[in-house]
């Protein structure tokens, strides 16, 4: 078996004359500009930079939780500009999973409600959305928590019910906007540890916005944001 | 969807505001219940008088007793009708009735209208409901009276061998009388003849006709219509005091229902700022439901849920509480009859729906703003909070 005869698979992320200026007030303030980029299938890039340099900016625009002011963003082959505000909801749902800093957990529902809520807007019976929130809650290595709630739990494993939460509907592109960056070393490792097993053994697309060198070490390639422009 | 276990846990994670919210809800749906069962007891207590095979005869176009008039010649004439039944002395069972209202002191220097009926022998027969509970009948051509239940001790001497005093005469009492809780109840009874002497009058407000079966009414009731001897109406007792009843229970429905629809606004004013609070708090919630695809259509509805459940719970609280109501007994004055009349509060399987509906919508407005301001939210600015 050649490794030519593997067809190119086409880039999850293309951002062409990608910029972003917002308004406050009279004044524009630009955020990004000019940003030209590509991210293959299966990759695990991570984005730098300094504070206000739009490095989240740039990560919501690739996630569809924000529109450009100029260019083009396609992610998993689809020009997200075509889709209106209802169609981008359904195709976040399908096709990307996200990890915040703080987690964003609901404090009320137990790890496995949490993490089933993404399935909810899926056809799928109880039964299935029992057994693939089971197997990503064990992926997490949290399967004796599935019944506790977030304020039972430490910071690394509600960061783990979160990443659980991001791929239990089994999306094309995990977006991580500083998942460590609440963390301690040793729950930053681990978290990071799971980024690594969903990037070469479940051959996920992960982009991450972090100010940790550590983590970024652990991406296949690093981005360097400076005043808007990608270096 | 967002579940509703999710909105369930969220409202009882802030029980205290959550609560109070309720109670605020389940006031206002007690009043609305209680009133609309106030209406349905007076119309009880007014209309479960009466047997579809009595027919009440009154002047045509009289709307009550009072202000009836009927010929003594003319109860004669009914008397000859062939649906007539005939009491066990075979005479026609026919009672010549004469209404009128006597004072009563109720102590403190208040007085009470009193509804008062002059019988004769008939009326008793013509009415099995109407039952002595203790002493006996009045002798007819006496001055003797039965006083109905509701009627003891709601003046000094209304009780079983006190004397009554009237229109210038001495009245004792002889009996108490009970006729299954219907508007009877609350009359006093006397002998028509001496009645109407002691206020001068010759003639009867009504008559009561017992048929020989209820199915002879309808035909009954025309043949009165047409006889050209009386201008005369004759209506199955039933229905004569369901419209007694129909008046007063149509103004306390109405000021009742105007009532909790001004309390009402402050009630929903209550679930509105709960909810716009439980709105506050959660953004961040709200922000990442959106991002990971709940469309703002699923986050508007999930709010709205919740508030509809505050109402729900303020409806369902509101309809146990007005249960309550059913040991309270209330005297008040019917203005169709100017008479007093008791009464107690009567749920029915409607009114406790209507109250639980009642509250549900009234969580289903106070929800909307706030829902509205949750789908609006702008994912990033949610995310931020
Ligand atoms: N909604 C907004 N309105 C106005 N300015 C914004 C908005 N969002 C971000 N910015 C500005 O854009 C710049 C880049 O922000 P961001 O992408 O969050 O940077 P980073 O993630 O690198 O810290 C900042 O100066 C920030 O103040």
């Amino acid at each position: 078996m050649s490794l030519e005869a593997v067809p190119a698979l086409p880039p999850m992320v293309r951002l062409e004359g990608v910029s972003k200026t917002y308004r406050r007030g009279t004044v524009e303030v630009p955020v990004l500009e000019a940003v030209n980029l590509t991210i293959d299938t299966g990759a695990f890039e991570a984005f730098m930079g300094p504070s206000g340099s739009g490095k989240s900016t740039l990560l919501n625009l690739i996630s569809g939780l924000d529109r450009p002011t100029t260019g083009v963003v396609e992610v998993a082959g689809r020009n997200l500009a075509e889709l209106n505000d209802r169609e981008l909801s359904d195709w976040r749902a399908a096709h990307v999973g996200f990890v915040f800093q703080l987690y964003n957990l609901i404090p009320v529902l137990t790890a496995a409600e949490n993490v089933e809520l993404p399935l909810l807007l899926t056809p799928l019976s109880r039964a299935e959305r029992r057994r693939h929130v089971a197997a990503a809650l064990e992926l997490v290595g949290l399967s004796h928590r599935v019944g506790h709630r977030p304020p039972q739990m430490s910071g690394g494993e509600q960061q783990r019910v979160a990443i659980a939460r991001a791929i239990v509907t089994d999306p094309d592109l995990i977006i991580a906007d500083e998942p460590t960056g609440d963390l301690d070393r040793k729950a930053a490792e681990a978290v990071l540890d799971l980024f690594g097993v969903l990037h070469r053994d479940l051959h996920k697309t992960l982009v991450m916005v972090t100010h940790d060198p550590h983590a970024a070490e652990r991406a296949g390639r690093v981005h360097h944001l400076e005043k808007g422009v990608l270096q | 969807m967002v579940p509703l276990y999710y909105n369930a846990r969220s409202l009882w994670a802030r029980r205290l505001s959550t609560s109070l919210t309720v109670l605020g809800l389940g006031l206002v749906v007690f009043v609305f219940s209680a009133v609309l069962m106030l209406a349905n007891g007076i119309e009880s207590a007014l209309a479960s008088g009466g047997d579809p095979a009595n027919a009440v005869i009154l002047r045509k176009g009289a709307t009550s007793e009072l202000v009836s008039g009927v010929e003594r010649d003319a109860v004669r004439i009914l008397a000859t009708d062939r649906a007539v039944a005939s009491g066990p002395d075979g005479a026609p069972l026919v009672a010549g009735e004469l209404v009128v209202l006597v004072a009563l002191p109720r102590g403190g220097g208040q007085a009470m209208n009193t509804t008062t009926r002059g019988v004769e022998p008939e009326s008793f027969t013509a009415r099995p409901e109407v039952r002595l509970v203790s002493g006996r009948k009045p002798r007819p051509g006496t001055n003797e009276v039965v006083l109905g239940k509701a009627l003891v001790g709601s003046s000094p001497d209304a009780t079983l061998g006190g004397e009554l005093r009237f229109a210038q005469q001495r009245w004792p009492v002889v009996g108490v009388f009970e006729a299954r809780a219907g508007a009877f109840e609350s009359e006093l009874w006397a002998d028509a003849t001496r009645l109407g002497g002691a206020f001068s009058r010759p003639a009867y407000s009504s008559a009561l006709v017992r048929l020989g079966s209820a199915a002879a009414m309808a035909d009954f009731v025309k043949r009165v219509e047409e006889d050209p001897r009386f201008t005369l109406e004759a209506k199955p007792e039933p229905t004569y005091w369901a419209d007694q009843a129909s008046g007063l229970a149509t103004f306390i429905r109405v000021l009742g229902l105007f009532v909790s629809l001004v309390f009402s606004v402050g009630a929903v004013l209550g679930a509105m700022i709960t909810m716009y609070s439980q709105v506050a708090t959660r953004i961040a919630e709200l922000g990442m439901l959106r991002a990971v695809g709940f469309r703002r259509r699923s986050v508007l509805a999930s709010v709205v849920v919740e508030s509809v459940m505050l109402g729900a719970a303020g409806g369902i609280l509101g309809a146990l509480g007005a249960l309550t109501t059913r040991w309270i007994h209330v005297r008040t004055l019917n203005f169709q009859t100017f008479s007093e009349v008791t009464f107690g509060f009567t749920p029915t399987p409607a009114i406790l729906l209507g109250a639980v509906l009642f509250g549900t919508v009234m969580g289903l407005i106070g929800g909307l703003l706030p829902a509205l301001r949750a789908a609006r939210l702008s994912i990033l600015d949610a995310l931020r909070a």
